[in-house]
């Protein structure tokens, strides 16, 4: 071949001289070694100093070494494999601490009675006081955050799937993409300035759900249609064709077949609002008493409630304000894990 | 070029399930050598085993000896990487990288074997989109994404993106399974032309295309279902489909087989 | 999450073939068909109408504000709308808000393609599955909580890194530390790339998890190694979903609000130095302004909130537009 000469190979060009396994554990500790050394010798106190010293001699050590013996292409390979592993560590670092952190600090006063009890008599510097006022305002608000979304977003895209052809379809698809990246404060502030400052109420447990409900409606929207184009048209057409008209079709065929996939939806969106603070701060106003009724008077909410605890300052509003975090973290997570396995269980069978 | 490929007692699985068992067959270079049998015998895991692209799917793994002229493929110090240059493949599907354009695509290979000139790579591609029959169709867009292409024309784009790092080897699976008559027949001039220099490895469901293109045939079949995959026989692709000397073989070329 | 909805390959799912809007074309029309369909598309115009209202009755309450600014709503560092005569402008929370985003991003993205990567094609098997998970669980951790760690176990652990950065890159002027507390809008800009972290390695992650298996193996056939089959194949194809998961997590950076409220010692400066506290963002200032202004002053906060729903609209918006042109090359019609 003529151009034979661009491959200029070995005898053996399978052999390539490859580092053993050791090699990169034996580079990691000839660096840690170095770079500690180095500080010292330096006088360089900070622990970032060292480590990052050492991550800089284990990865320029290795390309240099790998690259002499096994080619530059080899080298590059390992390098990015470091730079991989390297920022894999990086992040591990505060995603532990914030888990641990919260497990670690907020189990302190997590017990039955802060769980039962509200913060009325209680004065904020002072330990005791509990987030049943704030967990009951979180259920409501939410519960009716979910009340409105379910039955608008789940309509909606019932319209897009089955129904929607037109411009108006392609209108509301796009802006269900636009609410979706609604910043919460600014739904909060819209909701301010129609129902509070124009119309004139009060600040209330149900003000905030209407915020909530802005942030939860394209999420539904979203996860249902997902869902609804996952049933084969073959279901529908099977259906039609014996007669059923096209709103029973739906309502018994179509929404039924994927039910479970729309429940996770709506718990995944429910899971994602209870944390929502911002608009809750804005309309709902928070408080320190028992408020059960969400239409009249400020309520509190678990996030708030945390947010006005650490704004306290004392040790003992820091340990409340773990502890409700944990709490809070535990109910979205179980809704996390909840929605998952009614997903895996109720898994559509037409899987893609 | 061309090298000569002699596998002895080769076992692949996946997992701890056996695939194929024990296979040992010489291939000659400068040839087309088929691979024919039913669904789920093992020839395309084996043809796999010949590049070390078997070892890639989740849980592959392979014992027994794959020499290339006197190298051992699965020897101790021995490159997968290395190995896969001079062991080129054609899958079933064509898969141009989508992202490259049709030159970028040719020269995909050669690049990351270091740096070359303009001129250079540009020989090259011309070379080997010639040598894939392709060349006149595509001269003129050579600019645009390679995904764009018919599907035989993708097809060939692999081929000549596969012999563009000048293997030693050229191993097809199914290279045609996807395409329309015409184009396959283009394939199956091209792998006429190409068995001048590279030896041809071709897995095929098509019992005429293995008899029109391959020298040599090689059966595969497997006991049951959940059984490992074992060669029947291999021998001249005339001697295989004129007068085999396994029943099986046989049955199955006739077509009385399940 | 619906992560589902910003894959870049999914194909166009085959929606059924509905006739258009439905059967009223046929003549005969069943009530329950009618009510049906009006109860459906009656939602659909009713997500209209409460995009409509939030841009409507924003405006409005921002142009009472403004109307009333003595000082230049956009270049003004003043924040005094209840003064007299009234003065406020943005300059300081346009800068702050940009400023911790783009700290944010530089951190997280790299990161979060390097995680994904490490999950999809470095970890051990075994390993993988379980860490997306978490990472999954992470993305639906609240803001509140991660401002909660912000302000308690993150904030007393900067001392060193900022000594550090003063020591060697305080020559630049951006990052002179002069020892106040590291509140700062570089700690917010750290926070955030936390924050953001989970939600951008999940999409990413999804992206390449969906190259498909015959690209991969064409690099591989040709003799590459890990990292340029990396490079040829499962990059550019997931480039554009990883520019839609980036745009995602830049979204979430510039709305987010408890977070760097609990974070930011806020001021209406603009700081030479990245690590001296101060600055603000648009939604840290409407949280921590809120609950003492006055009418006016609510206005005027909610001016600067229709300011940063402008620019997560452009943000989102730029991010479609990147996709659509990248399309050609996507390889999902490969």
């Amino acid at each position: 071949m003529s151009h034979a000469t661009l491959h200029s190979r070995p005898a053996s060009s399978l052999r390539g001289a490859t580092l053993p396994k050791w090699f990169s554990w034996a580079v990691a500790g000839a660096s840690a070694a170095l770079g500690y050394g180095i500080s010292a010798a330096a006088g360089l106190h900070s622990d970032i100093q060292w480590a990052l010293i050492a991550a800089l001699l284990f990865v320029g050590g290795s390309f240099a070494v790998s690259a002499k013996v096994e080619g530059r292409r080899q080298a590059r390979d390992r390098t990015a494999t470091s730079l991989v592993w390297v920022a894999f560590l990086l992040a591990v670092i505060p995603l532990a601490s914030l888990t641990w952190e919260t497990v670690e600090r907020g189990i302190k006063v997590l017990d039955g009675y802060f769980l039962t009890h509200s913060m009325g008599v209680v004065a904020d510097t002072e330990p005791g006081g509990g987030i049943y006022h704030a967990l009951l305002g979180t259920l409501e608000q939410v519960g009716l955050a979910t009340l409105i979304s379910v039955p608008v977003g789940v309509l909606t895209a019932i319209y897009l799937v089955e129904y929607g052809r037109g411009r108006l379809a392609k209108a509301v698809t796009f802006f269900v993409d636009v609410m979706t990246g609604i910043p919460s404060i600014v739904a909060g502030l819209f909701v301010l300035s129609l129902w509070i400052l124009i119309l004139g109420m009060g600040y209330s447990g149900f003000a905030g759900s209407m915020a909530l409900s802005i942030l939860m409606i394209p999420v539904v929207v979203r996860s249902t249609e997902e869902m609804l184009k996952l049933v084969p048209n073959e279901l529908r057409e099977a259906s039609l064709a014996l007669g059923v008209p096209k709103w029973r079709t739906i309502l018994k065929v179509v929404l039924p077949t994927s039910v479970g996939g729309i429940t996770t939806g709506v718990m995944l969106a429910i899971a994602r609002i209870t944390g929502e603070t911002a608009p809750v701060l804005l309309l709902v106003w928070g408080t320190n008493f028992i408020n059960a009724n969400p239409f009249q008077d400020p309520q509190a909410s678990l996030p708030m409630y945390i947010y006005l605890q650490y704004t306290n300052g004392s040790e003992a509003a820091y340990d409340r304000a773990w502890a409700a975090a944990l709490t809070l973290i535990a109910f979205i997570m179980i809704l996390n894990l909840v929605a998952r396995g009614i997903a895996r269980w109720k898994a559509p069978q037409t899987g893609r | 070029m061309a090298k000569r490929i002699d596998v002895s007692g080769l076992n692949a699985y996946y997992g701890s399930f056996l695939a194929i068992e024990d296979i040992s067959m010489t291939i000659e270079p400068r040839s087309v050598t088929a691979f024919i049998g039913p669904s789920g015998c093992g020839k395309s895991t084996f043809l796999r085993t010949l590049n070390r692209m078997h070892e890639v799917t989740p849980g592959g793994r392979v014992d027994g000896k794959v020499m290339l002229d006197d190298e051992n493929l699965y020897g101790a110090g021995i490159d997968p990487v290395a190995v896969r240059r001079e062991v080129g493949m054609v899958f079933q599907r064509p898969n141009p990288f989508p992202t490259m354009s049709v030159y970028d695509n040719v020269a995909a290979g050669l690049r990351l074997n270091g740096k070359y000139r303009k001129s250079q790579l540009d020989d090259v591609v011309e070379k080997s989109l010639r040598g894939a029959n392709l060349w006149n169709e595509v001269k003129d867009r050579l600019n645009k994404p390679g995904s764009g292409l018919s599907g035989g024309q993708q097809q060939r784009l692999c081929i000549a993106r596969a012999i563009a790092v000048e293997p030693n080897v050229l191993l097809m699976d199914e290279p045609c399974s996807a395409l329309d008559p015409i184009s396959t027949l283009a394939i199956e001039d091209l792998i006429g032309e190409l068995k001048e220099r590279f030896t041809i490895v071709i897995v095929t469901h098509n019992m005429q295309q293995a008899a029109r293109v391959s020298d040599r045939t090689a059966f595969f079949n497997l006991a049951a279902v959940g059984k490992p995959g074992k060669l029947i026989e291999i021998d001249d692709t005339e001697r295989i489909f004129s007068n085999p000397s396994v029943q099986a073989t046989e049955d199955y070329i006739s077509g009385r087989f399940g | 999450m619906d992560i589902t909805t910003q894959k870049p390959a999914a194909p166009p799912a085959p929606g059924p073939a509905a006739p258009p809007d439905a059967p009223a074309a046929r003549g005969v029309t069943r009530p329950g068909d009618r009510i049906f369909l009006g109860l459906s598309r009656g939602s659909g115009i009713f997500v209209l109408v409460l995009m409509a209202a939030i841009a409507a009755f924003l405006t409005y309450r921002a142009t009472l504000a403004i109307s009333k600014d003595e000082a230049n709503f956009f270049t003004s560092f003043e924040w005094n709308p209840s003064g007299v005569p009234p003065e406020f402008g943005i300059a300081v929370l346009a800068f702050g808000t940009v400023v911790s985003s783009i700290i944010a991003m530089v951190i997280a993205v790299p990161v979060a393609v390097a995680i994904a990567l490490f999950i999809t094609h470095y970890a051990p098997r075994r390993l993988g599955g379980p860490i997306g998970y978490v990472i999954d669980l992470l993305a639906a951790v609240p803001s509140i909580v991660y401002g909660l760690w912000g302000a308690l176990v993150l904030v007393p652990h900067l001392d060193g890194l900022y000594g550090w950065l003063d020591d060697y890159l305080g020559w630049t002027g951006i990052l002179e530390w002069n020892d106040g507390a590291p509140r700062s809008l570089f700690t917010v800009g750290i926070l955030l790339a936390v924050m953001i972290l989970p939600i951008i390695t999940n999409v990413s992650r999804e992206v390449f998890r969906q190259v498909p298996r015959m690209h991969e193996e064409a690099a591989l056939a040709l003799g590459a190694t890990r990292w340029e089959v990396i490079r040829m194949s499962v990059l550019p194809f997931g480039r554009s979903g990883v520019i839609s998961a980036s745009m995602l997590g830049l979204g979430r950076a510039l709305g987010e609000t408890m977070a760097v409220a609990m974070v930011l010692s806020p001021s209406f400066t603009i700081n030479a130095s990245l690590l001296d506290p101060g600055g603000g963002t648009f939604a840290q200032n409407i949280a921590s302004k809120f609950n003492e202004a006055t009418e006016m002053g609510r206005d005027a906060l909610i001016a600067s909130g229709l300011v940063l729903f402008v620019i997560t609209l452009l943000v989102n918006g730029a991010a479609r537009l990147i996709i659509a042109r990248r399309k050609e090359y996507s390889g999902a019609n490969a």
